[in-house]
């Protein structure tokens, strides 16, 4: 039997390894940074900001969501699980920032598991509305317990110092959050092309033939739920001292919703479509100020509209793909690969079959 | 003794409001898997639209009210199952074949559209609106503790629809269309059974059920809310899955001990730690019974 | 030869119905062993009980002496066993690759550290892992869709898809359910071909078919289900010519 597919595309082709669309990101990465040089205007990158931390929460959702195709309601509460850690830490007991943020990944996971291992075995609705309570649980205890704040909230969160640098402005804190997109952004392109994104998937797609390829699929789904903890109390754990003060009604359930919509909007299982629905939903609110009433109504019937016309989103995964390759065509003006050999069984088999 | 009595009685009677949302959530559940985020809000807008109407009506005429409450909450009830006809039609119909995920995810927006929509009508808006039929406090005394009538009438009101829905799904050849449809979509299909037909019934029972719970609330307790439909939803569904899920008399049941845990719990924790106290019990439920006090009603095909 | 998995009076009941009653069988290793019969004998329940899907309400299935019965689907798949299924499950929004990939799941490095830093470890685990891939695809005549979705491929093509998805395991038995069912004369003879081959490779394989004449020239052993109870076994011969068989099949005579 002859090799030919590998032969022909060689190592770059189909078995390469390399992350994929890099150049991609290269240009994202270069073009985001480019931002802040447009505007000084102190409210332009403010937005500029919270909407790259809700990309960050929407790349975190996106695995959980995304990926293994777990809806999860309340995503918020990892948020706030690592703001008001890093708040407390920070406030009471004088911690640096970087310090606190490991104390609030361990504990968002913890949680994680506290609340998934018992509904992660049973059918994923039943995790939409467990989710939906643990967001409003958690939000509830930041609302009535005094240690936290009660409605005020904790305040006077010191600024954030990495080894030399304070950053304290809307442009470093921009930066930093860039940083901390592309570091997810890697990661999630990482961990989707290995075993652990592939059995997400199958879990998403068919979890009894993904069990049938001896994925556990109980286990995958905490681990998916647990990484989603991780991206979105590490977003929460920098967005504390970015605001300087925390209160709950930043953390509840129209939040999560709105990670929701970014994700759902944007593309469910494809990064970029959680950077696009991301960057949409930030911005989107901003430019409907005016009709502040009626905004969640209008994106409820956003919403329902491209539930209906596009159930997974503008973008989802493979909606990109090709394009690299049409580009890359474009650009040598080379004429399309020549297609394979195929082998004298393959003609017969590809003769017009008819079956159901 | 006595608080704690009167607790007891006081959950049965909001259970009674949660069992009539969550069968309704459960029949759609069972027949379409679908988690119809935006049930609690046909709820809600069921009391608004009752709020509205009665309050055209009933001015004045103080012994014609109840007559008025009847007949109004009858048209409410038929009202929001047109509702819910129409939202299934509109939305959840034609996205039949997308993936669940994205079903509940629409569910979430047509959710916020009613509540929103409900927030921007400039006669209702985001204030709680007093009810304009209040319920009378006669009532009986029965041991230590004193009910009224009108909670007599709640749970008896309740319990007939409630009746009726279980005697419709398991007596009837609707009911039986309803649980192979909910079995076999496809095979149902194939026997001829009017699939869509069916689903839009479902839809309407809930819708009308919601409608009645409806009504009765803005009576018991004489106030209305935008988000009054949120809470009652998520708390119709935890005492849906308490129950088992799909199973009607489980829905009841689920309704009535969820009430009496809030009732109880708020009564220890205070008001505020309701929520906490409902996804507790589910959270403990699923843990420990994953298939409900009465056991599941849906199929699971391999 | 020795037995590779056996039942012993296996039983499986849903609610009134004998799903299965007391079905001892047992597959030879090395064997092609074909499991036959009319419409609603049991054999799809068969292969869930072998394969962890249904748990029997009584009776033992063992793998190489070792009892099964109560094992999860992911773990009897961990022991080298893989199934295909009889209304054809890919994963339809993952490429034909990925899919063949997903196979190989548990041949996969699953380090987080090293997936996520990209050590060399890693990466040769993962180019290694695309070859098989690429062979198994190869095999059974799919090497060009690689790229493409599952769900967009013809429904020969993804029944020839599931095959290579179970191949790419280095599987000991396939457990394959109703192969050749609904493809055209043609592809029959191919999969035929491939299954054959699978075989002579020192694959065991155990299939439901109702193609009798694609068992009879495929299979090393033939047992016959009827009404959830083994009606005969052995041979292909033996069983092609015993009455009780032709009667199951033809349907009972008015008596």
């Amino acid at each position: 039997m002859s090799r030919n597919l590998v032969a022909d595309k060689g190592r770059r082709g189909v078995l390469s390894t390399k992350l994929p669309q890099r150049g991609a990101i290269l240009v994202l990465v270069v073009l985001a940074a480019l931002v802040p040089h447009m505007t000084s205007d102190a409210y332009y990158l403010s937005v500029a900001y919270q909407a790259e931390v809700l990309i960050c929460l929407a790349i975190g959702l996106n695995i959980v969501v995304g990926y293994c195709g777990l809806l999860d309601l309340g995503f918020a509460a990892f948020f706030a699980i690592g703001a008001y850690t890093t708040g407390l830490l920070s406030v009471d007991r004088h911690w640096t920032i970087l310090a606190t943020i490991p104390p609030g990944v361990v504990l968002a996971v913890i949680c994680a598991v506290i609340i998934g291992l018992p509904t992660l075995r049973l059918r994923s609705d039943y995790l939409a509305v467990v989710t939906l309570g643990f967001g409003l649980i958690i939000q509830s205890i930041a609302n009535n317990l005094t240690l936290t704040g009660n409605a005020t909230g904790i305040y006077g969160i010191p600024e954030l110092t990495i080894g030399s640098m304070v950053i304290v402005s809307a442009t470093s804190f921009y930066y930093v959050f860039l940083v901390v997109l592309v570091v997810f952004v890697f990661i999630s392109f990482r961990v989707r092309n290995s075993r652990i994104g592939r059995a997400w998937l199958c879990i998403r797609e068919d979890e009894d033939a993904a069990q049938a390829m001896g994925i556990k699929i109980h286990r995958y789904k905490l681990y998916a739920y647990m990484g989603g903890a991780v991206m979105g109390s590490v977003t929460g754990a920098l967005y504390a001292p970015a605001l300087t003060a925390i209160s709950p009604p930043s953390f509840g359930f129209n939040e999560s919703l709105l990670i929701l919509m970014a994700v759902a909007i944007g593309g469910m299982g494809s990064v970029w479509g959680a950077i696009l629905g991301g960057a949409v939903v930030a911005i989107l609110p901003e430019a409907f100020r005016q009709f502040s009433q009626a905004r969640l109504l209008i994106f409820g019937a956003i919403l329902i509209i491209i539930m209906m016309t596009r159930p997974r989103g503008l973008f989802p995964e493979g909606a990109f793909r090709g394009t690299a390759k049409r580009l890359r065509e474009r650009f040598n003006d080379r004429s399309p690969p020549r297609p394979l050999r195929p082998s004298p069984e393959a003609a017969v088999l590809d003769a017009p079959s008819e079956g159901p | 003794m006595q608080l704690f009595l009167s607790e007891l009685a006081n959950g049965l009677f909001v259970g009674a409001f949660f069992a009539l949302v969550a069968v309704g959530y459960s029949m759609v559940y069972g027949i379409l898997r679908l988690i119809n985020f935006a049930h609690g809000d046909f709820f809600m807008v069921a009391a608004f639209v009752s709020y509205t109407i009665l309050g055209a009506v009933a001015v004045g005429h103080a012994h014609l009210v109840w007559f008025t409450v009847i007949w109004v909450g009858l048209l409410v009830m038929f009202l929001t199952g047109l509702l819910a006809v129409l939202a299934n039609r509109l939305i959840y119909h034609p996205m039949r074949r997308a993936a669940l995920l994205s079903l509940m995810i629409a569910a979430l927006g047509l959710s916020q559209v009613l509540e929103n929509g409900v927030l921007n009508i400039p006669s209702w808006g985001s204030a709680f609106l007093t009810y304009p039929v209040t319920s009378p406090a006669s009532g009986f005394t029965l041991g230590p503790t004193h009910f009224t009538w009108f909670q007599l009438i709640i749970v008896v009101v309740s319990g007939l629809l409630s009746l009726g829905v279980y005697l419709l799904v398991s007596r009837t050849l609707l009911g039986k269309a309803m649980r192979a449809v909910s079995e076999d979509r496809v095979a149902a299909a194939l026997m001829g059974i009017n699939v869509d037909l069916v689903i839009a019934v479902v839809f309407f029972i809930g819708g009308a059920l919601a409608g009645a719970a409806a009504v009765m609330t803005g009576v018991y307790y004489g106030q209305i809310n935008y988000l009054m439909g949120w809470t009652v939803g998520l708390e119709a569904f935890t005492a849906a899955v308490l129950g088992g899920i799909g199973n009607i008399g489980g829905a009841v049941l689920g309704g009535v001990v969820l009430g009496i845990a809030q009732s109880v719990g708020t009564g220890w924790f205070g008001a505020e730690w309701a929520l906490v106290v409902t996804f507790v019990v589910l959270v403990l439920l699923l843990w420990l019974r994953p298939t409900g006090i009465l056991g599941e009603r849906v199929a699971r095909r391999m | 030869m020795a037995a590779l998995l056996e039942t012993h009076d296996l039983c499986l009941r849903f609610g009134g119905v004998n799903a299965l009653s007391d079905v001892s069988l047992s597959i030879e290793e090395n064997s092609l062993h074909a499991i036959i019969g009319p419409n609603g004998a049991g054999k799809t329940s068969l292969f869930n009980c072998l394969t962890g899907y249904y748990k029997p309400t009584s009776g033992t299935v063992s793998f190489q002496g070792k009892d099964i019965t109560r094992m999860s689907a992911a773990g009897v798949a961990s022991l080298g066993i893989r199934r295909t299924f009889q209304n054809i499950r890919v994963f339809p929004k993952m490429t034909v690759l990925e899919n063949v990939l997903a196979g190989a799941h548990l041949r996969a490095s699953s380090n987080l550290l090293s997936i996520i830093v990209g050590t060399p470890g890693f990466r040769r685990s993962e180019r290694q892992l695309h070859e098989y891939a690429v062979t198994s695809l190869e095999f059974v005549g799919l090497g060009e869709q690689a790229t493409k979705f599952a769900g967009d491929l013809a429904y020969g093509m993804r029944k020839r898809m599931e095959l290579a998805r179970a191949l790419i395991a280095d599987p000991k038995l396939v457990l394959l359910d109703e192969p050749a069912a609904g493809v055209s004369s043609v592809e029959r003879e191919e999969l035929s071909r491939v299954i054959r081959r699978m075989h002579d490779n020192g694959v065991s394989v155990a299939l439901i078919e109702h193609d009798v004449e694609l068992v009879m020239g495929l299979a090393t052993d033939v047992t016959v289900l009827d009404n959830g109870r083994i009606i005969a076994s052995g041979p292909p011969y033996d069983v092609r010519n015993n009455p009780d068989v032709i009667r199951a099949y033809m349907g009972r005579s008015r008596k």
